[in-house]
């Protein structure tokens, strides 16, 4: 094969492709920034943060429901975006609980993938009973709306980080299952696969190193939506006093401690870590929705 | 056909036996309510006495099976909290729960079917693409996050409408409804409102693919071709193609508004059955949490099953074939 060859080759790789028809859409790039930009400011929010919002020796109960632009007592700090009751500046504990909730939705995002991809390629390949039995499960937990699953588990188990991930991973994990398996299913009956059964591969690599790689790139959409929906869900559980313990503010909470200052005017509180979620769960869904564009040839026809 | 709906009724009763033995375990495994329900200074003794009153001193089976041959006669169990059944306590809380969730389901397919239809008519123009832009932030918007910043503005900044609460109500056929009088309304659309917002979004991407789709099939091409005008065309041979999926959709949505009414209800105040469960939740009242999610899996069940026979009656080929789903 000649250099120019290999260039065209190059040229023509799928990788690339998919970056170019991803680009078609300013607004889908424009979402992928705003991503990179909120993940970045999670990841940097010690640094990024005026001040610790949970280091009381930084808070001052004087400084409390101050409304945003305001300067602290001691004429140190400016406040862009107001106090809460404990004096705590509001932009420094979005940034925190900005964190939290990404760190919450993308560990359970990747656990729910791994168990339900595992299922989900064990059950597609070999078929048979337990292929039945899976889909029977699947069928009754995706029945059941996510937020009931979520809340009976937390019920059971009580607040905490790893609770709420285990809760947000029993209630997404067959989306994965039962994609992975339709996938894998087609993927299964396809030459190459055939070809490597009669190379005389072992079962385990044909799974992982063939099949696996093929069945990626719907999951890969179906990850983007449901990173958006377990931070939403977290953020709804923590909201209803049944997520996150008050040791481990995510945006949720934030907004629920606002509520009660929102009858008297005090919007602050509230609103902005709203409106923080509001844009990580819109930046994400824009990313998933060209995805599945990208990803999916037989609709970007249509 | 007789036998595809036996199989499928069949299939029913043995998801909500599967279902009431899951749930029973889980909520069976949620702390134990004595420690809420006796007096901090009550001896050994009397901890004995009231767990046996409440048949908490069995195994966890003999309870079960006792739940269940009860439940078969339509007694779940009395409320731990309030000492009277549980299931009455949820039924007597069902109406509030049904009118906020139909409302809330008739604006979104109000608002959605018309705002799709022209999305998926005009998707090249400023007005389609506002409306798609509009349905991603729909689906991005938090609901609880929504439902505050509702009363912020309706009710505190602007002083319109109530924050909170149902007031009051009209008798129809022994139902206390809000929808019949205007002060019922005011407190009913915020929360309806509310709740719409996520399916109204799902509903205009529904029916806009599915209108997207429908101009390209060749019976509407025909129909186009025939001279029919474009008002017939979409009115008639779009509309009820595109009326399938959001039927569909609308039915199977249904379970999870009742759902999600959870947190509208305890944002707003709604006296419905979602509030009742997030309190059963926190004070631990067993049989009431219990009652709920049976409930909410029968009605589950019967959409499931409902849709499926609509579609065993639209589509033959549903009824005959071998894998009957």
């Amino acid at each position: 094969m000649s250099a120019a060859d290999q260039a065209a080759v190059m040229r023509d790789h799928p990788l690339r492709r998919w970056i170019r028809a991803y680009a078609d859409s300013r607004l889908a790039l424009a979402g992928l920034g705003l991503l990179v930009l909120i993940v970045a400011a999670a990841i940097a929010a010690p640094w990024l943060a005026p001040q610790n919002p949970y280091d009381l020796m930084q808070l001052d109960m004087l400084d409390g429901r101050l409304p945003p632009g305001s300067v602290s007592g001691d004429g140190e700090l400016r406040y862009l975006l107001g106090t809460d009751a404990q004096g705590r500046d509001m932009l420094s504990a979005i940034l925190y609980g900005l964190r939290i909730s990404v760190v919450v939705g993308v560990a359970a995002t990747l656990l729910a993938l791994l168990v339900g991809m595992t299922l989900g390629l064990v059950a597609g390949y070999f078929g048979g009973r337990f292929d039945a039995l899976l889909m029977r499960v699947v069928d009754i937990q995706l029945a059941f709306p996510s937020i009931l699953t979520a809340m009976i588990l937390l019920a059971l188990f009580g607040q905490g980080i790893d609770k709420i991930i285990i809760a947000l991973v029993a209630s997404q994990w067959a989306y994965y299952a039962r994609t992975t398996r339709s996938v894998a299913m087609v993927e299964a009956d396809k030459a190459y696969i055939e070809a490597a059964r009669l190379l005389g591969l072992s079962t385990l690599r044909i799974v992982f190193r063939h099949l696996l790689p093929n069945c990626l790139p719907p999951l890969m959409v179906v990850a983007a939506l449901q990173v958006a929906a377990a931070i939403a869900l977290e953020a709804t559980l923590s909201f209803l006093g049944l997520g996150l313990p008050v040791t481990e503010p995510s945006l949720g909470l934030l907004i629920a401690n606002g509520f009660q200052y929102l009858y008297s005017g005090r919007y602050w509180i509230s609103l902005f870590p709203g409106l923080a979620l509001l844009l990580t769960l819109l930046a994400l869904n824009l990313v998933a929705d060209q995805l599945r564009d990208v990803l999916n040839p037989r609709l970007r026809k249509s | 056909m007789p036998f595809f709906i036996l199989r499928r009724c069949l299939q029913a009763v043995n998801v909500l036996v599967v279902m009431s033995l899951l749930v029973f375990a889980g909520v069976y495994a949620i702390g134990s309510p004595l420690d809420l329900l006796v007096d901090p200074q009550a001896t050994t003794e009397d901890l004995a006495r009231a767990a046996a009153a409440l048949g908490l001193d069995q195994p966890v089976w003999v309870q079960y099976g006792r739940f269940l041959s009860r439940a078969l006669g339509g007694d779940l169990g009395d409320s731990f909290i309030h000492g009277s059944p549980a299931i009455g306590l949820i039924l007597a809380r069902l109406p509030a729960t049904l009118e906020l969730a139909v409302v809330a389901m008739l604006i979104a397919v109000g608002l959605g079917v018309p705002l799709g239809l022209w999305a998926g008519l005009h998707p090249d123009t400023v007005g389609g693409r506002t409306i798609m832009a509009g349905s991603i932030v729909g689906f991005s918007l938090p609901t609880f996050w929504v439902g505050l910043m509702l009363i912020m503005v309706f009710s505190v900044q602007l002083g319109w409408l109530p924050a909170g609460g149902r007031g009051p109500t009209t008798e129809l056929f022994g139902l206390p409804l809000s929808v019949l009088s205007v002060e019922g309304w005011r407190h009913l659309i915020l929360p309806a409102t509310n709740l719409a917002l996520f399916k109204l979004a799902l509903i205009i991407r529904l029916t806009r693919s599915g209108t997207r789709e429908a101009l390209q099939q060749d019976y509407v091409r025909f129909a186009r071709a025939k001279g029919l005008s474009t008002g017939r065309v979409v009115g008639v041979h779009v509309l009820k193609n595109i009326l399938i999926p959001v039927v569909t959709v609308v039915g199977m949505e249904f379970g999870s508004l009742v759902a999600f009414s959870v947190v509208t209800e305890s944002i707003f105040a709604w006296p419905g059955m979602g509030k009742l469960l997030l309190d059963s939740i926190t004070q631990l009242d067993r049989p009431v949490v219990l009652a709920y999610l049976l409930l909410i899996v029968l009605l589950y069940i019967v959409i499931n099953l409902v849709v499926d026979l609509v579609y065993a009656l639209l589509d033959p080929r549903v009824g005959r074939g071998g894998s009957g789903r």
